[in-house]
């Protein structure tokens, strides 16, 4: 790294040297985190089919292989389905927006990549170390309501703009439980730093983790979760076998699949919130000898799998809720869960010293 | 006391835990699918799929234009045009399904005095061109020669039941 930086100052003399080498590591960086993360979207597509096949017992995608490889066999089902939508023609409607129209799907996939930028896959390891990082991740996520309301408005369709209106009114119920789940983690670690955060649940095991006291916490943080990425049991603005789709019925081809990709995006970045709030992020399970020897993003990515695999059992298993019932799940039981919990979790942190060192609450207080 | 154990069967996911107890059963199970090109489902020997005359064994078409098929077929499907023979026999000129209108209720099969109009168990069977799907005597007559040993076998494994 010194040395490239040197040959930046050689080239471009001090200063100029200096922003460029900051501009092109950057660059790297993002693509470097981009480039997996729409890898993984693509796989988990296929992991999606899969899982949720063998939990219907059938076998799911296994013909399209790389090469003709069997052992392969299914592996090259996302790449196909990536190569015929970039193939399909994008309709635009004859009364819709074209702007907007345009706009909405990259609205929609902006924040979903932009916030991994203060995601820390290890202690070094994270593009943008900013000591707001959860209020970011937290105005990122909104933004993605943007890009559905947009969607619908543009799209010129009263079928389209019924679905974006229950999509967003579904997804800004859900953010307020999400905030507030996220509001106790802030009260343990005291920071909005991320890195902090998953510091602060470092320990000789994993029950420092704030999963454990803050159990009820990571449910409704995980359930908000689901609803708030529009995955089913709450897929109500999509669900594809009762309406055909709400916000994005007029979008066709890689204007759709854009959608679709910030769906599983959003997934994946739930999936790493959560693991990095309440499942120690890069932490190792057990501080001890042959655990710690496997890299911290290692571990990370194990955590989001294990809980992209609940997301995937989740669909598998639950019945698509009513709309009234989504809402009356939202507000009436997450928020007043989660601020009877902000109030418990004060009471305890002001207790005295003396008893928040005795065994179960010296490990997080 | 229900309201209670209501209340706590609620807020511990009880139900839900339950049922993803059930999927994930299923996630280790055995699967069912046949994967279909390579492994095929059995077939009964009454399967009824593409329809073919057959020929006595010396060679000599079965079918003597009584026209039982043409009378029950309930889509009409089947077409038939006889004329005699010089040696006195009545036979058909033609013989034609419309494989597009044809339902394979094997009505048809049941009807034929002489077993000659059978259907097979070939069930692969593709056309491009909707004037393909009209199957003429001399095709149903290659189909049947084709297939003749496993059409012999079927009847004699449900001629018990006939």
């Amino acid at each position: 790294m010194e040395t490239i930086q040197q040959y930046f100052i050689q080239f471009f003399g001090s200063q100029w040297g200096n922003m460029l080498f900051l501009l092109t590591t950057n660059l790297v960086f993002i693509f470097a985190i981009a480039i997996p993360l729409l890898l993984g979207v693509a796989y988990l597509t296929f992991a999606e089919r899969k899982i949720i096949a063998y939990m219907q017992i059938r076998v799911g995608p296994n013909r399209v292989t790389f090469f003709g490889i069997p052992w392969l066999r299914g592996w090259g089902q996302p790449i196909a389905d990536a190569v015929k939508a970039i193939m399909k023609e994008i309709i635009i409607p004859t009364g819709a927006n074209k702007f907007l129209f345009v706009l909405a799907p990259v609205l929609t996939i902006m924040p979903a990549l932009a916030a991994w930028a203060v995601i820390p896959f290890s202690p070094e390891l994270v593009l943008a170390d900013i000591n707001a990082g959860l209020l970011y991740i937290l105005a990122m996520t909104s933004m993605g309501i943007y890009g559905i309301i947009i969607a619908g408005w543009a799209s010129n369709s009263k079928y389209a703009f019924l679905g974006a209106m229950r999509s967003a009114a579904q997804v800004v119920s859900y953010e307020l439980a999400m905030g507030f789940a996220l509001v106790c983690v802030l009260m343990m670690s005291q920071s909005l730093n991320i890195g902090d955060i998953v510091s602060g649940q470092q320990g000789d095991s994993l029950l420092n983790w704030y999963l454990i006291p803050l159990f009820p916490m990571f449910l409704v943080y995980l359930i908000s979760g689901v609803a708030e990425t529009n995955r089913a049991p709450f897929d109500v603005a999509e669900g594809e076998s009762e309406i055909v789709a709400g916000f994005h019925v007029d979008y066709s081809g890689m204007a759709f699949t854009v959608f679709f990709l910030a769906e599983y995006a959003n997934m994946i970045l739930v999936a790493t919130l959560t693991s990095i709030m309440f499942l120690g992020g890069w932490l190792p399970p057990v501080d001890i000898a042959p655990f710690t020897w496997i890299p911290g993003f290692v571990w990370l990515l194990l955590k989001i799998a294990f809980i992209l695999f609940f997301f995937l059992w989740f669909r598998a298993t639950f019945p698509r809720y009513r709309y009234d019932q989504i809402m009356r799940l939202g507000w009436k039981i997450f928020i007043p869960i989660t601020l009877i919990w902000i109030v418990v979790l004060g009471l305890i942190m002001q207790l005295p010293e003396s008893i928040r060192d005795v065994f179960p609450l010296n490990l997080w207080f | 006391m229900n309201r209670i154990k209501k209340f706590f069967n609620t807020f511990l996911l009880f139900e839900l835990l339950k049922g993803m107890a059930v999927t994930g059963k299923y996630l280790f199970k055995p699967k069912i699918t046949i994967h279909y090109p390579e492994e095929k489902t059995p077939q009964s020997p009454r399967f009824r799929g593409l329809h073919a005359l057959r020929r006595y064994p010396n060679g000599e078409e079965r079918c003597i234009a009584c026209k039982l098929c043409e009378a029950v077929c309930p889509a009409m499907a089947i077409t038939i045009e006889s004329e005699q023979r010089e040696d006195g026999t009545r036979r058909t000129t033609r013989y034609d399904i419309d494989l597009s209108k044809c339902i394979f209720c094997g009505f048809c099969e049941e009807s034929c005095p002489v077993d000659s109009i059978v259907e097979t168990r070939v069930l692969e069977y593709h056309c491009e061109k909707r004037e393909d799907f009209i199957y003429t005597k001399e095709m149903l007559l290659a189909v049947g020669d084709r297939y003749e040993e496993q059409i012999a076998k079927d009847r004699e494994a449900d001629a018990r039941y006939r």
